[in-house]
């Protein structure tokens, strides 16, 4: 029974994260078969040198140029053999993730963070728990980025171009420009989130220069998203907003509460500013520094700024 | 006069503190439970589509008699009808969501509305799930409803966001937008208290997803803390030389 790999794109090339899932195709059964949904084949040609895989597969189809769910699943599940299919737990994929699922009667399993022996690890109410369960018989698993490896390159594989096609149910109208140029806090490496403690949305503008210095996105809690108006959800981090996994979160006058603990907690390092010595997120914090924002942004900005020169 | 459903699922308070007992289960026994936050923007969408075409709104659940607490909560909201489809616990999504595309085909529903994820497992994948299995069209994580003929939805695309038509039937998975939900009133609330709840019995096929434990994330050594602004200089320097980060 072969594994598949369903190859994230992101700006019409082969994003980074399918060699992690390749990794984790491994730890289920052998060697994958990597699928390639594309609409000019030659986007596929990357894959040749990854390491790790089977076979690769260029869907190719007019379909891909933009997302239409049922249409992809289709497309895919024309080409694609039974067995179980990797994909990553980005949240277009799931979202295709579920619709091959149904459309083959199998399960879907989101958002894997670990496989071992047959078991498959997600966080659930958003990382404050977790969660192992066990497939029989073929699944749709999504995989979570920056958790497995990645597959070296190397190889020298034939990509093996397939036409496929679906039906495409929705139109896109209008592409909406993005409000703010600024990096979104799901696609950052490193975010520094304001809370209440911010005392006003102004200050955030304080958040905003050490961001530019360090290349970092900016986010921020419920409370602050709640209480003001020029704070959109999209920067909320946290269970009702997104769940975050960068190398470095910083959070200024956010004391930590679960709901934001929640979607930040697997940062792998956390640095907390906030002048109330007692907050909870000193407890999750790798450096804590007991000041007020005031205190400690302008020291910390000239620190980055001297580093990054 | 539209069909409209509102799928609502009820989870833990996303204040909730999750603890998980020895026997390897998350422990939910007194923690209180809500409707799922993201199904509250469903229940909204529901409710905005109804008052724009007419219809009625029936809101399911797939659940046991514990869940009726949530249907009742959507009614003091304003949703019209309430049907729990009885299930036990463990189902997969397979399960899941073949027993509510039965009661959704049942209630002869043209349009069907459900948050983009639980805030339990946070999977998002009931709404693109059942949409695959009634043939219908899906949009997931729309941030705003034009409910003209067809639907114009605003959604995630490509990094940026669009403006996408959907025609009826459809599934629309909503994430929270701009628009402020509606709180239960005290008409609400009292026609909440007088209504009743249909439950529909169900055949789920057998899951093939076995749940084997729950567990705690991995706890975390303790970090340093410092004192005063100034050591804002120092926590720099740690990121870089300790971190390797930066």
């Amino acid at each position: 029974m072969a594994t598949i790999v369903i190859a994230e794109i992101n700006n019409n090339k082969i994003h980074d994260t399918t060699k992690e899932l390749i990794t984790a195709a491994h730890s289920i059964e052998g060697q994958p078969v990597l699928v390639v949904p594309c609409s000019d084949a030659s986007i596929a040609d990357e894959a040749s040198s990854f390491d790790g895989v089977r076979q690769v597969l260029a869907a190719k189809s007019s379909v891909f140029s933009s997302y239409d769910a049922a249409a992809w699943a289709s497309a895919l599940d024309a080409v694609i053999p039974q067995g179980t299919i990797v994909a990553a737990a980005t949240q277009q994929s799931k979202d295709l993730a579920a619709r091959l699922a149904a459309l083959r009667n199998i399960s879907v399993v989101q958002d894997v963070i670990a496989v071992d022996n047959g078991e498959l690890t997600s966080p659930i109410y958003s990382g404050k728990a977790m969660q192992t369960v066990r497939c029989s018989g073929d699944a749709v698993i999504t995989i979570r980025a920056n958790v497995f490896g990645q597959v070296s390159n190397g190889a020298s594989n034939s990509v093996q171009v397939v036409d496929t096609s679906g039906q495409v149910a929705t139109a896109v109208k209008e592409m909406i420009a993005r409000a703010s140029q600024r990096l979104d806090v799901a696609e950052a490496n490193i975010i520094i989130s304001g809370g209440r403690g911010m005392g006003n949305p102004s200050n955030f503008s304080h958040l905003e220069e050490i961001a530019d210095v360090i290349g970092a996105a900016v986010g921020a809690s419920r409370a602050a998203v709640d209480t003001w108006d020029e704070i959109p959800h999209s920067m909320q981090v946290g269970q009702t907003g997104k769940t975050v996994n960068p190398n470095l979160y910083i959070a200024v006058g956010i004391s930590g509460a679960i709901q934001h603990l929640a979607g930040m907690r697997s940062s792998k390092y956390i640095v907390a500013i906030n002048k109330d010595a007692d907050a909870p997120i000193f407890q999750h914090a790798d450096y804590g520094i007991v000041a007020t924002w005031e205190e400690a942004l302008p020291v910390l900005k000239s620190a980055f700024q001297g580093m990054m020169n | 006069m539209v069909n409209i459903v509102v799928l609502v699922k009820q989870v833990p308070d996303t204040n909730a503190k999750i603890v998980v007992q020895s026997g390897d289960r998350v422990d939910l026994s007194g923690v209180k439970m809500v409707i799922s936050p993201y199904d509250e923007f469903a229940i909204e969408s529901a409710l905005q589509h109804k008052e724009a075409h007419g219809g009625t709104v029936t809101a399911i659940t797939a659940g046991d008699s514990s869940a009726d607490k949530i249907l009742k909560d959507a009614k003091a909201i304003g949703v019209d009808d309430l049907v729990r489809v009885d299930v036990g616990e463990e189902m997969d999504s397979n399960a899941l969501q073949q027993v509510l595309v039965d009661a959704i085909q049942g209630l002869g529903a043209e349009v069907v509305y459900c948050g983009k994820s639980a805030a339990d497992t946070g999977a998002g994948s009931t709404g693109p799930g059942i949409a695959q299995r009634l043939g219908w069209p899906s949009v997931s994580n729309v941030v705003g409803i034009e409910y003209s003929s067809p639907l114009c939805v605003v959604a995630p695309m490509g990094g940026s966001s669009a403006k996408i038509e959907v025609s009826v039937p459809a599934v629309i998975s909503c994430d929270k937008g701009d628009v402020k939900v509606r709180k239960a009133n005290v008409k609400g609330i009292m026609a909440a208290k007088k209504a009743t709840v249909q439950v529909v019995s169900s055949t789920p096929p057998p899951s093939t997803v076995q749940l084997v434990r729950h567990s705690m994330p991995p706890s975390k050594p303790a970090g340093k803390t410092f004192q005063g602004g100034d050591s804002a200089n120092e926590v720099a320097k740690l990121l870089r030389e300790e971190a390797n980060i930066l």
